[in-house]
């Protein structure tokens, strides 16, 4: 039952899952200084410098221009495909003073409102959101 | 002798602990979830446990990107609330249990677990809430805490089973500590939830429910469950679900259900609370 894992197709199922980003080894080193820019935020003198000009601020960091753009337009499924995890990433929302159901109902394709409504009917069921494949 | 006497699982959402610190734990959206802890705060005054191992998970607090133990165990003294980004929360300072910690710490490396050792660090909301759930807003907390890190971000994250066999160690290490010691062990995190990608939102009431039920009784099956399946059934964040084998490892070959609480939703994520103790 535990004998060595095949790392390969360990890592290929994480690919098989709907409108998820496994945060693997490989996002985390593409993600590793987004995720150091937006930890940094966890500081209050950081924090004023990166209000003061957000554009400033990430050009002392060495980040993509893609990554740059998708961090000034808030785009955070944009910013996961890029390497950023969603706890780093939470730095930036809370630094612009965002709940975190906020920040998550606009990774998806409804309004806060309408994502708050379905948290409180039950959440988003998992039939037909486990496996792109199977389609179950 | 010391002894683990108690198991406990909790959930440990953030915004729990805003509750708490803004009083709103009774109002319409809390007063349930609060409700279901009711029994356990009133059983912690009477059992009055010296330490608590308290199994959790940083979100990028205490570490960063940069070095990712997969389990590390605090050694210190105290630990400070950590500022998330917000101010730290204004709870009591958090004492630690230097010498079991030590103790701990070498018999696992002993028993074939490379812990890593963490001297200082400020805790997180994955400690804090807890602490705050189980034993209110005291001026200090009624125990020691010995803080036991899991690495549930970057994957791979450890397996079920590797978790499972952490808390078997963790018990053997606190059977051989010589001081009289009334010891328990929490598993803090999940249940289901996903907090990013266009599926963020998932929740999944019958699989937790399930997995509660394999933690109760002789059943060692919770031990094999694939990381895929915690992905797939309850969203990519509900992995944090291994920190409660470490829990359940610990107490041995049988427990026993002493409560048990489930709420949907408090914010992104089902609320899960489960206290257990070891059948001898």
């Amino acid at each position: 039952m535990n004998g060595p894992t095949d790392i390969h197709a360990y890592l290929a199922e994480f690919e098989d899952i709907p409108g998820t980003r496994v945060y693997t080894a490989a996002r985390a080193r593409q993600g590793y200084h987004l995720n150091q820019f937006s930890m940094s935020l966890m500081k209050p003198e950081n924090r004023e410098r990166w209000k003061a000009d957000e554009r400033a601020y990430l050009d002392q960091w060495p980040l993509s221009e893609e990554q740059k753009q998708a961090v000034l337009a808030r785009d955070y499924n944009r910013l996961l495909d890029l390497g950023g995890n969603i706890y780093f990433l939470s730095k930036i929302f809370s630094t612009d003073g965002i709940p975190f159901a906020e920040a998550c109902s606009t990774m998806t394709d409804m309004t806060f409102p309408e994502y708050r409504q379905m948290m409180l009917d039950g959440g988003r069921s998992p039939e037909g959101n486990r496996s792109i494949k199977g389609g179950y | 002798m010391a002894r683990i006497t108690a198991g406990v699982g909790s959930s440990h959402v953030p915004l729990l602990g805003v509750a708490v610190d803004q009083g709103k734990t009774r109002d319409d959206y809390f007063g349930p979830i609060f409700a279901g802890y009711d029994w356990t705060r009133e059983w912690e005054k009477a059992e009055k446990p010296d330490v608590v191992v308290l199994v959790y998970n940083d979100h990028a607090s205490a570490f960063d990107a940069n070095i990712i133990p997969t389990f590390a165990i605090g050694c210190g003294e105290n630990y400070k609330p950590a500022d998330e980004g917000w101010g730290p929360r204004p709870v009591p300072d958090v004492e630690g249990h230097a010498d079991l910690a030590w103790h701990i710490a070498q018999s696992l490396i002993l028993d074939d677990f490379d812990m890593t050792i963490i001297n200082e660090m400020d805790v997180d909301h994955g400690l804090t809430v807890p602490l705050s759930m189980m034993f209110g807003q005291p001026e200090k907390w009624p125990c020691k805490v010995i803080p036991l890190a899991v690495n549930v971000v970057t994957y791979p994250v450890p397996s079920g089973n590797r978790c499972w066999a952490l808390g078997e160690a963790i018990k053997r290490a606190v059977e051989s500590f010589p001081e009289d010691l009334n010891v328990q062990i929490w598993g803090t995190g999940g249940m289901s939830h996903q907090l990013q990608g266009p599926r963020a939102g998932l929740l999944n009431r019958e699989w937790d429910n399930r997995f509660m039920d394999l933690l109760i009784g002789d059943s060692q099956d919770a031990r094999h469950i694939p990381h895929i399946e915690y992905l797939r059934e309850t969203g990519s964040e509900g992995i944090e679900m291994v920190m409660w084998l470490i829990m359940r490892g610990a107490l041995g070959r049988e427990t026993r259900v002493l409560h048990r609480h489930y709420h949907i939703p408090c914010s992104n994520t089902a609320i899960g609370h489960l206290v257990l103790e070891p059948v001898e």
